[in-house]
């Protein structure tokens, strides 16, 4: 069985599962019982500046019926009384010794505002702080968050004046509304940031309600833009987290990352902890099932840890980062074909469409009874019955033709029915970076066709 | 004539009202994202009607189901009727992709949800070709009658059906249990029909008020639509005595008051509508057993129909022939009937059952009904005919041997298994070639 505690910038935690500062971490009492679900750490939703919250405040992104795919949200920091926030930091704090307790702050952007709120929390016992850089919708506007996330000066600035006072590990949360978290990142830890997290909701429009032509939702009337998070937002969060931690700058300080933006599964855990983070922050999955999906994401993790002899979290840290690689770095000469298992195809013929409409026309519809290639859609208007199953036109690839787009792959909605099988390609194996350097003729066309040429490169 | 828009017909014991409730917005939004939006897909290929099903689940998916309707109707005009007496299992459901693994899409079901919500919308569906003066008859209102009809008032044509019975509707309102059916749901269909222009009347028979000459006179075609007859006698003593299934079935449709069913019932036939006969004496509480000369094996039932059969405790006697209906003072006792086994394969495929010498079998009845085919087509309807088999004989294009008389469904399907969404088809491509037909000649002129 995996070990699965972290040490977090001094933080230790027996599972590297928090909730991330949000209403999931609203009070004392929610914590009390995340705490008792499993959960390895909590991050305080954000205290600092007084607000007013509003409603409604969440909106959904559904498909083909399936509920918060992403969630967007427009709720503020904390709007409790700062001192009952900090009386139950230290009740949660003192009731449960073993588990992270690390609190989110964000305060209007001066010197003293900062050593105000850093000494509080100082005082309620807490393992951690993490500054909110990040929130992207209301705060920003009147000066915080993302407004400072977004400008590396006034992270470094801010994260100077924490550091000033406090003792305990500062982790700086960024935001992902920027064309790069580097700067940003960087300019934390010259300050003396402790650790980086990330990502923090992404800017957007969630939808529009098409029968009032309101924003949905819509507060009273009027709507714009919140904070995008949940599955959806993944993606994005891996690029944030493997620009980080393949910047050898970053990378200099030594200092760890928390991992956060769509966890669900133990999967996406995996995949966090793969490409860098030691921690890992979850937020609209609970928002969605609840405190009870930890006992999953432990029991998978760890599973998973163990098929793969992985014995603690540092093992699998980072572990695929060496495997990342700019596209110029990218070997030319390996070609991968799609093959689809006749066994395990069942006809819907996706595959062929996709193809054929926006990939490459590599695949053809073969009648089974005769071999022979037929085009859609030429069955007689007097078949009829299931029977006509039997010789359905089912799909194949030509694989001399196939560019190896994995489109068809991706369609398939059958696992392993289509596999993309690598060849031989008969080109050298080079990338584009060494090519051109080579080559530098290649930025002509005349030179691009005669190289093709020559490694037999054929498009059609 | 009888306004069938606002006719109320008695509702049908609670036993016997429809099996399937409607699936609510949200179930149906839960089936139809099951659908994988096959390409060319099967379940289209194997619909008789080839409506374009993963097309109209995609608008159920997106909430559109007035638009579903639009796609289902415009291959198909009884897809209310059709989505719920079809054989899905042996059609688009049978051929979904997905059933091989887990289970099919609810087809038929999505389907009854997206017609049902135009069933009384009276906003027009189609919009209809410019009046082009030609007149056609349908003689018959059943499905191939009816969806001959409306394809070819979409074409401008001015199109009157003439149906013999009261009430239209043919076999989707006489003959389908109300289990299945209710009749409201053919008569809306009418309704619909009527909307697009067809004129329709009831009470009228070619031979009994309707002549030839006044066909051959007033239309430039005419479609027969006309179904087959009712249960053939058996041709055993005593056959005067056994009821006819199909009269079981009509009863429960239009005058469920009227039903008396014994304690014990027979059904002889192992056919869908045997099915059906049995069904509705079970649930008015007989014990019913079905007789039958094959094995189970030969039944012309479908697999779900025989398994549904099963469920509802109907009884199963087969290699069992009917010799004879014993009474007592004109009281039904039972059949006397003679065992048989399986021969050699017959005309038709199916091993021939033969009689074992000195094997007989009283079943005890009180009631029997016969549900064994129904009589072909005959009488001064198919006067001028050629007949395959005792069906009435059309080319490819369903032309008759009788000048610009064109025919489908049942009373052409001298092969293969008839079921109502071929008679839709039948009428579709019939009114395609009636169509062409009928423009040609107008440009000879």
């Amino acid at each position: 069985m995996a070990d699965l505690s972290i040490d977090f910038a001094g933080i230790w935690s027996p599972n590297p599962f928090w909730l991330a500062s949000a209403p999931p971490t609203n009070s004392g009492a929610q914590i009390h019982r995340a705490f008792e679900a499993g959960w390895g750490g909590a991050v305080w939703k954000t205290i600092g500046s007084p607000v007013l919250n509003i409603s409604n405040r969440y909106g959904g992104l559904s498909l083909g019926g399936q509920r918060l795919l992403a969630i967007n949200n427009i709720e503020l920091i904390s709007d409790r009384p700062q001192d009952v926030n900090l009386r139950e930091i230290a009740e949660v704090k003192r009731a449960w010794p073993d588990r992270a307790v690390i609190v989110s702050v964000m305060v209007e952007s001066t010197r003293q505002a900062w050593h105000d709120i850093v000494k509080k929390v100082e005082d309620t016992g807490a393992d951690g702080f993490e500054l909110n850089f990040g929130c992207p919708h209301g705060m920003s506007e009147r000066g915080m968050g993302a407004a400072v996330g977004q400008v590396p000066e006034y992270c470094g600035q801010i994260v100077g004046w924490v550091k000033e006072v406090a003792t305990l590990p500062v982790i700086v949360k960024l935001t992902p509304n920027v064309a790069s978290v580097v700067p940003p990142g960087l300019a934390a830890l010259a300050a003396g940031a402790d650790a980086l997290s990330l990502i923090n909701t992404i800017n957007s429009i969630i939808g529009l309600d098409l029968k009032s032509l309101e924003f949905a939702p819509s507060i009273g009337g009027k709507g714009g833009h919140g904070g995008f998070a949940g599955p959806a937002v993944k993606p994005v969060a891996l690029h944030h987290l493997s620009s980080l931690m393949t910047d050898e700058k970053i990378l200099s300080f030594k200092k760890p990352v928390s991992g956060q933006g769509g966890i669900s599964t133990w999967q996406d855990a995996a995949e966090f902890l793969l490409l860098g983070a030691t921690s890992l922050q979850v937020c609209t999955a609970a928002m969605h099932h609840g405190y009870r999906i930890v006992e999953d994401l432990i029991e998978g993790l760890s599973g998973w840890m163990d098929d793969h002899g992985f014995a603690t979290i540092p093992e699998v840290t980072g572990k695929s980062l060496a495997k990342f690689s700019d596209f110029k770095d990218l070997d030319l000469g390996f070609q991968a074909v799609a093959r689809i298992d006749a066994a395990k195809c069942i006809g819907c013929n996706l595959c062929y469409v996709a193809c054929q409409d926006t990939a490459h026309q590599c695949i053809d519809l073969l009648r089974p009874s005769t071999g022979e290639k037929v085009e859609p859609r030429t069955w007689s208007e007097r078949s009829n019955g299931k029977a006509i199953v039997a010789d359905r036109p089912r799909p194949k690839v030509r694989e001399d033709d196939c560019v190896g787009c994995r489109l068809c792959f991706n369609v398939c909605p059958v696992d392993d029915c289509i596999t993309m099988e690598s060849v031989a390609s008969g080109r050298p194996s080079v990338t584009w970076d060494q090519l051109t350097k080579a080559k530098p003729e290649l930025a002509d066309w005349d030179g691009m066709e005669k190289y093709r040429k020559e490694v037999g490169i054929e498009i059609h | 004539m009888p306004d069938t828009a606002t006719r109320v017909l008695p509702a049908p014991p609670p036993s016997l009202a429809e099996l399937l409730g409607p699936l609510t917005p949200h179930e149906a939004q839960v089936e139809a994202n099951r659908c994988l939006y096959c390409f060319d897909a099967p379940c289209l290929q194997a619909c008789p009607t080839h409506i374009d099903i993963p097309g109209f689940i995609r608008k159920i998916a997106q909430a559109r189901p007035r638009d579903a309707a639009k796609t289902i109707l415009s291959a198909n005009l009884l897809g209310a009727t059709c989505s719920r007496v079809c054989p899905v299992e042996e059609l688009c459901e049978g051929a979904c992709v997905l059933g091989a693994s887990f289970k099919p899409v609810s087809i038929g079901r999505l389907q009854r949800y997206a017609t049902d919500t135009v069933l009384h919308d009276t906003r027009p569906l189609f919009t209809l070709a410019a009046p082009t003066g030609k007149r056609i008859a349908v003689m018959g209102s059943g499905p191939a009658g009816l969806s001959c009809a409306g394809e070819l008032a979409k074409k401008g044509h001015s199109v009157e059906v003439f149906e013999k019975s009261d009430l239209p509707g043919g076999l989707s309102t006489y003959g389908i249990v109300t289990l299945r059916e209710p009749p409201e749901v053919a008569l809306a269909e009418v309704e619909l029909l009527r909307r697009m222009g067809v004129v329709v009347h009831v009470g009228r028979e070619l031979g009994r008020n309707l002549s030839w000459d006044e066909l051959d006179d007033q239309f430039d075609a005419v479609f027969l639509g006309l179904g087959l007859g009712r249960v053939p006698l058996l041709g055993i003593s005593g056959d005067q005595a056994i009821l006819d299934g199909l009269d079981l079935v009509e009863a429960c449709k239009v005058d469920p008051a009227s039903l008396e069913i014994g304690r014990h019932v027979v059904v002889i036939g192992a056919g869908n509508t045997a099915i059906d006969c049995a069904t509705v004496a079970r649930r008015l509480g007989a014990e019913v057993t079905i007789v039958y000369r094959r094995t189970e094996a030969e039944m012309t039932a479908y697999p779900h129909e025989y398994d549904f059969a099963k469920a509802e405790g109907i009884g199963f006697r087969f290699l069992t022939q009917p010799v004879a209906v014993v009474t007592d003072a004109g009281r039904v006792k039972g059949l006397e009937c003679q065992m048989m086994e399986l021969g050699a394969p017959d005309a038709s495929g199916r091993r021939e059952p033969r009689p074992v010498p000195g094997r007989t079998v009283f079943v005890e009845a009180d009631q029997v009904f016969a549900a064994i085919g129904q009589t072909k087509p005959q009488g001064p309807a198919v006067e001028g005919l050629t007949f395959d088999r005792g069906y009435i004989s059309v080319d490819d294009t369903f032309r008759t041997k009788r000048p610009k008389v064109f025919a489908g469904g049942d009373a052409i399907r001298s092969t293969g298994a008839a079921s109502t969404v071929m008679a839709v088809q039948d009428g579709k491509l019939a009114a395609r070639a009636i169509h062409g037909f009928v423009t040609q000649e107008a440009r000879r002129g």
